[in-house]
């Protein structure tokens, strides 16, 4: 795996993130989130770019000093990584978009925790060079921000009649408050999941046959 | 010619699937009976619609994901019956669609279909119908049956309007569909004995155990039992073959469980009515009870083996 920086891989690794290991739908990392937020669609593009943003910089962080940091104590040297970019991107919000710093609350602060950013930088950014790191981060961010956005805009939709916040479905729409509460994210979620294990594994026995 | 290969026991039994729904749907035809006579023609069109909605989309399911059709053994049609006896009669058409549809896609089909759904569908399907739509779930009216008095806004007697304990065994008291005649559920309850459908252990213990722990809590328990669907998630819900446990000893834990469950429920929960939570509680823990405490097997000795 150690191949550099050649322009094939990085759209690879970029792809992977965002699609074949996509870490909400394929790795199944960061569910907290995942259902916490996802109530409403801007919620779930806020935490998914916040998340990005840490991600992005703690893998590069994280591989520039790869040789630096000793093996027995790299746990909490990348914890110290991520908490000091969570810390950035907590302040940047409470000052410029204190709205979504409301709506997200604890769960930007958690953002240390998120099992995605750390699972990076153990499996990638502790082996890769530093724009391969950076790529990755980005495609695993973007593709935790699709899935968030997605989930958010399918909750929002049902339990509130509404699309970022604007309505679309007019007032006699009764929603299913259902959707919006945590029992109503464990469903669509693992509907979701379904859903696409149903797409990709028929696509797959598919090409299988196609193959015979 | 078709061979079948099976293993021992080879004893054959006359008794099938569609026999012990049909002796459900018979065994529910009174308390059905009982709220069209109450709530009018209301309830008889969200009766109608929640079994064609259930057995529809067990139709459409089996069909679309090419499996054998399976409505024939009338699951669909008592979890849709289940269902409408569980809402209120005013519920609109598309609440109770959604019920049905939720019961019989989500909780029974998408966990493997009859017999392998881990929550009793009809009553998860009311516990999201409760969730999403409290306020139209709990638009009870009084009882039409009687002349002179019109479809008007109620409470149950469990939010506090007062009903004899008269009353509440006729079931001419505010509540869903099939919940309130107590009489038409005994008689259901006597129907499921004498057709070995179910036995005693689990409606009795579960009304026994609600009606004990109520009168040490201080309330009243003759009403406790009598009021909101106790006796009907009792004799009907909770027995359950595929969500209540198997062995002796686990179903009397089962049963008590959901006894008390509700009764605190109703005490000190947000909520009035607990039966649904209980029941759906109990449902989730029946897996776990059957390993605690299994039937000793014949001929194994009575202390525990050494580990």
């Amino acid at each position: 795996m150690h191949e550099g920086n050649s322009p094939a891989r990085l759209k690879k690794v970029f792809t992977n993130g965002l699609i074949s290991d996509n870490p909400t739908f394929r790795l199944v990392l960061g569910t907290c989130p995942t259902l916490a937020v996802t109530t409403s669609a801007i919620n779930g593009l806020g935490m998914g770019l916040a998340a990005t943003f840490v991600l992005i910089c703690s893998n590069m962080v994280v591989s520039a000093l790869r040789k630096v940091i000793p093996d027995k104590v790299r746990i909490p040297a990348y914890i110290v990584i991520i908490a000091t970019f969570v810390t950035v991107v907590q302040l940047l919000l409470q000052a410029y978009i204190p709205s979504l710093y409301e709506s997200l609350g604890l769960f930007i602060p958690l953002i240390v925790v998120n099992c995605i950013i750390l699972a990076r930088a153990e499996a990638f950014a502790g082996k890769n060079p530093v724009l391969a790191s950076g790529v990755d981060g980005l495609g695993m961010g973007l593709g935790f921000t699709l899935a968030l956005t997605l989930i958010g805009v399918i909750r929002e939709f049902i339990g509130a009649g509404t699309a970022f916040g604007f309505q679309v479905l007019g007032s006699s729409y009764e929603p299913m408050l259902l959707i919006v509460m945590a029992s109503g994210g464990f469903l669509t979620y693992g509907l979701l999941l379904g859903i696409i294990n149903l797409l990709t594994e028929s696509k797959k026995s598919h090409r299988q046959k196609e193959a015979e | 010619m078709s061979l079948i290969v099976s293993t021992a026991p080879h004893v054959r039994s006359s008794l099938t699937t569609r026999k012990i729904m049909l002796n459900v749907v018979v065994a529910l035809l009174p308390c059905a009976a009982a709220g069209i006579y109450y709530f009018g023609y209301r309830a008889a069109i969200v009766l109608a619609v929640s079994m064609l909605s259930a057995v529809l989309s067990e139709f459409i399911w089996q069909k679309a994901t090419r499996q054998r059709v399976k409505i024939s053994d009338c699951s669909a049609l008592v979890t849709g019956l289940l269902v409408g006896l569980t809402v209120t009669p005013t519920a609109p058409w598309w609440l109770v669609m959604i019920g049905s549809i939720f019961a019989i896609i989500v909780v029974k089909q998408l966990f493997g279909g009859i017999g392998d759904n881990f929550l009793n569908p009809a009553l998860a399907a009311r516990a999201v119908l409760l969730a999403s739509w409290p306020a139209r779930m709990t638009a009870h009216i009084a009882v039409t049956a009687f002349p002179g008095v019109d479809i008007a806004a109620s409470a149950t007697p469990l939010v506090g309007a007062e009903a004899s304990i008269m009353q509440l065994l006729m079931g001419n008291v505010p509540g869903a569909i099939g919940e309130t005649c107590k009489i038409a559920i005994i008689l259901g309850f006597v129907y499921l004995l004498l057709t070995e459908t179910i036995t005693f252990e689990i409606p009795v213990i579960t009304v026994a155990s609600a009606f004990v722990l109520s009168y040490l809590l201080g309330m009243d328990p003759v009403t406790t039992i009598l009021s909101g669907g106790l006796l009907f998630g009792a004799v009907f819900m909770a027995t359950d073959y595929a969500t209540s446990p198997m062995h002796r000893w686990a179903r009397v834990l089962y049963a008590i469980g959901i006894g008390c469950l509700t009764v605190l429920i109703r005490k000190f929960g947000a909520y009035p009515e607990g039966v649904t939570y209980a029941i759906l509680f109990m449902n989730i823990l029946t897996p776990l009870l059957d390993r605690m405490l299994p039937n000793r097997v014949y001929g194994h000795s009575r202390k525990k083996e050494a580990k």
